[in-house]
């Protein structure tokens, strides 16, 4: 509980130590407010997706330029903004940002991977196009944002996803589209300027259209989680998204 | 701010009896006297829901907004199970619903929980006689509901109270998606969510309320 917030982990302990897993009091009534929806169970449902054969081919690489990097969200750039005043916060805005941008820049190269495949026709690449025009918008936006926080914007990874079917394209895209919106969920209240929230939630809030629209694709229901969206910690995310970083 | 885009044909057409935007914004004020004292009634009237309140106050604000707008959300889905509704859209009616009133729940819950006075649930009417009427007001409100949340939630000043706003902001650009497949429409027109004040919020909802 008291473990102590380091700056300088390594890739194997991501330094973004939830405060809610660090908090039972404060998790305990969380929870019990909105009924039991779990960070946990909506990850297990990730990992389960994401390990699932819906792929069903070969992997086919798809990659944005730049090599391997961007292990630390926001490394180096932390330093340029006053440390967090609020003792249970471990997470800078600007770290939280680099993070955002890691899944945009993911989420970016998957839809880009997914159009090249020709796997998807019709009015669903249309709205494959849609989806990926999105990322991209949030990918520069939060890039500008960074910037303008006086940051450094993370290289993109380079990365590799399964894709041999649509059905298991549509899915995966499903499964990431969830997790995104559970990303953003997770830092909301972690954010501390109020333009990066609302600048945030207005990129949540279409994750979440983008979750509810595949999963109604794929026969999931559109809000799996029922009336409670459910979090996700910035650990499990990186942990989860690792499967798709080529290292 | 962006107030052109409540301009909604079917907000035009709807019947309202009785009750003007000023009547309804001083029965906010009312309950909002209720929860902070009734000092504070007079400047909440007179700036309309400027929403400059801070700290826990401004957080049951912020809730019994919400609160305000999920009764209102609620009741319309109940209503749309009198209709003669296709299986896709009775069933679209029933889980929205259902998460509609959650979210009530867990508004009121937390309200008493920080010592607020849960406002009570307005008295509504909607314009739906068909399908086609209560698939095109339920992507009216919850739209609004989207960009409610946006707007309201960098307000919130605890840190509980924002996840919990978060949690439902999401189900309900969920629901906006949802609604907007069920009608054919693009389900995520833009790649960044608007977000609307307080009072335009209410102004977009006043004729949907009786009393």
């Amino acid at each position: 509980m008291n473990e102590p917030t380091s700056e300088t982990r390594g890739p194997e302990g991501p330094r973004a130590v939830e405060e809610l897993a660090r908090d039972p009091g404060s998790r305990k009534r969380f929870l019990k407010m909105v009924g039991g929806a779990s960070a946990a169970s909506a990850f297990s449902i990730f990992v389960a997706a994401c390990n699932s054969d819906d792929g069903g081919g070969e992997d086919r690489s798809s990659g944005d330029s730049g090599g391997r990097s961007g292990e630390s969200p926001g490394s180096g750039a932390a330093s340029t903004r006053q440390p967090n005043a609020d003792p249970r916060e471990g997470t800078s805005d600007l770290e939280i940002l680099n993070y955002a941008l890691k899944l945009e820049q993911l989420e970016a190269a998957f839809y880009a991977a997914v159009i090249d495949s020709g796997l998807i026709k019709g009015s669903q690449l249309a709205m494959v196009k849609k989806f990926g025009s999105h990322e991209r918008q949030h990918r520069e936006t939060l890039e500008t944002t960074i910037s303008n926080l006086g940051g450094t914007p993370v290289e993109p990874a380079k990365v590799r996803f399964p894709i041999g079917t649509a059905k298991g394209v549509l899915t995966l895209a499903a499964t990431i589209e969830n997790a995104g919106a559970g990303a953003y969920l997770g830092q909301a209240n972690r954010i501390r300027d109020k333009e990066v929230l609302a600048a945030a939630l207005s990129i949540h809030s279409v994750e979440a259209r983008h979750a509810a629209t595949l999963n109604e694709l794929v026969g999931r229901p559109f809000a799996p989680q029922g009336s409670f969206a459910a979090p996700l910690t910035m650990e499990e995310v990186l942990t989860s998204v690792q499967t798709f970083i080529v290292t | 701010m962006r107030h052109a885009t409540l301009a909604v044909p079917e907000l035009g057409t709807v019947e309202v009896r009785g009750m003007t935007r000023q009547a309804f914004i001083l029965r906010s004020a009312l309950a909002a006297g209720a929860v902070y004292g009734i000092g504070t009634v007079g400047p909440f009237v007179g700036q309309a829901l400027a929403q400059n309140k801070s700290g826990a106050e401004g957080d049951l604000e912020v809730l019994n907004f919400a609160l305000t707008l999920e009764f209102l959300e609620a009741e319309f889905y109940r209503r749309a199970l009198e209709l003669d509704l296709s299986p896709a859209a009775m069933a679209l009616a029933r889980t929205l619903g259902q998460h509609e009133r959650d979210h009530v729940s867990a508004l009121q819950e937390t309200i008493n929980s920080l010592d607020g006075t849960p406002v009570k649930a307005p008295t509504v009417e909607f314009p739906m006689k068909n399908e086609q009427a209560f698939l095109k007001l339920a992507q009216t409100f919850e739209e609004t509901g989207v960009s409610a949340y946006n707007g309201a939630a960098p307000r919130i000043e605890s840190r509980e109270v924002l996840a919990a706003a978060g949690q439902i902001a999401q189900i309900e650009a969920r629901h906006a998606a949802a609604i907007r497949g069920a009608r054919g429409e693009v389900t995520a027109p833009n790649a960044f969510d608007e977000s609307l004040e307080m009072a335009q919020v209410l102004e977009a909802v006043q004729p949907f309320v009786k009393s």
